[in-house]
């Protein structure tokens, strides 16, 4: 899908460090991985904050330190493992499991949007964490000062960012473009981290929910679109399919929040379009 | 065997999620996709299709689930 075109660079698009054509799928994967890295990265935030706060920031910051290791590690050797599995097969299976994914969180999304799911509160989040956090006694192990705050911030950024490191392969095998990929997941790093330092508290306002709607439909009509290629199937119009799938999937979902939040009794999470704030 | 059986729930949960039958509805609908692809029968079509059968679906089953009055 990802084509990079030697050469000089067409207008609507931009050149590379090589002077290579960046195209518009090239701009989607990018998307795709900054705003699921985004929506991981509040979570795991909410966390290392809850861990840091209460407890002890050199043991959280390690923590984190240690959680992105392991997720770079997966990407070290999984990542080129992956882009040596011929294309077609690669396509079939990672288009069928971007299918699910994406169908699960949209799934998720439409129900929270259309208030029959509660919101994903980050205030309420991290004041559990929070209580749990200190209800436990202090203790270090090995040169970590205190390990109950070691673990919190590690668990809390491998699992979240697993799914993100499993966009980040698949998309980037799928496309020849792990370092587009990555560039889009270190990108969204970096905002959170920067809105999570500035705001010094759980990133509440950040509107999680539309943004997992938004991955939904993305990863949903990538994996429509690498599952049917894999399976043998040939896209009418061709890679530009992709552009009509996710608009598709787009108004499809939306109508759906909207047919749900008609018939649904109304509850004060989905009195106006601004329910979908927090996932 | 616990730390197994934990292993083995983690990635069920990572990878199937809160309903099976999204899972198992997109591995048929691949496996259709191919055998239409495999007789050289336009199959573009059909991964669209049941996506939004699977979504639209599963949806209907939990707003049934969550509308539910609950157990007197």
């Amino acid at each position: 899908m990802l084509q990079v075109h030697p050469g000089v660079a067409a207008p609507g698009s931009i050149a590379d460090n090589g002077g290579r054509e960046v195209d518009v799928s090239t701009w989607l994967l990018v998307l795709s991985v900054f705003l699921a890295c985004a929506v991981e990265g509040v979570e795991a935030t909410t966390i290392v904050l809850a861990a840091g706060t209460t407890r002890d920031w050199r043991s959280a910051l390690t923590g984190v330190g240690a959680g992105i290791a392991v997720l770079a590690v997966i990407v070290a050797i999984l990542g080129p493992a992956i882009t040596a599995i011929p294309l077609s097969a690669l396509r079939l299976v990672v288009g069928g499991l971007l299918l699910i994914f994406g169908l699960q969180w949209l799934r998720k999304a439409i129900l929270r949007a259309s208030g029959l799911k509660a919101l994903h509160d980050e205030e309420a989040i991290y004041a559990r964490q929070v209580a749990a956090a200190r209800e436990v006694a202090t203790g270090g192990r090995y040169a970590i000062p205190d390990w109950y705050a070691f673990t919190l911030s590690f668990k809390g950024v491998v699992l979240e960012g697993l799914e993100v490191v499993f966009i980040v392969i698949t998309f980037g095998a799928n496309q020849h473009g792990i370092g587009w990929a990555v560039v889009g997941a270190v990108a969204a790093i970096v905002v959170v981290v920067a809105a999570g330092v500035a705001v010094r508290g759980p990133l509440a306002r950040v509107p999680e929910n539309t943004l997992k709607f938004a991955v939904g439909v993305m990863l949903t009509s990538f994996g429509m679109f690498w599952g049917a290629e894999g399976a043998g199937a040939h896209w009418p119009g061709s890679d530009a399919a992709i552009l009509a799938l996710i608009a598709t999937t787009l108004v499809v979902s939306l109508a759906t929040v909207g047919a749900l939040r008609l018939s649904a009794p109304r509850t004060e999470s989905s009195d106006s379009p601004t329910a979908m704030k927090v996932s | 065997m616990r730390a197994l059986r934990g292993f083995f729930a983690f990635w069920y949960d990572f990878i199937v999620g809160d309903d099976a039958t999204i899972a198992i509805g997109v591995v048929i609908a691949l496996a259709l996709t191919a055998l239409l692809a495999h007789h050289h029968t336009t199959a573009w079509w059909l991964l669209p299709v049941a996506a939004l059968v699977l979504l639209l679906s599963s949806i209907a089953r939990a707003a049934r689930a969550e509308r539910k009055p609950p157990p007197r």
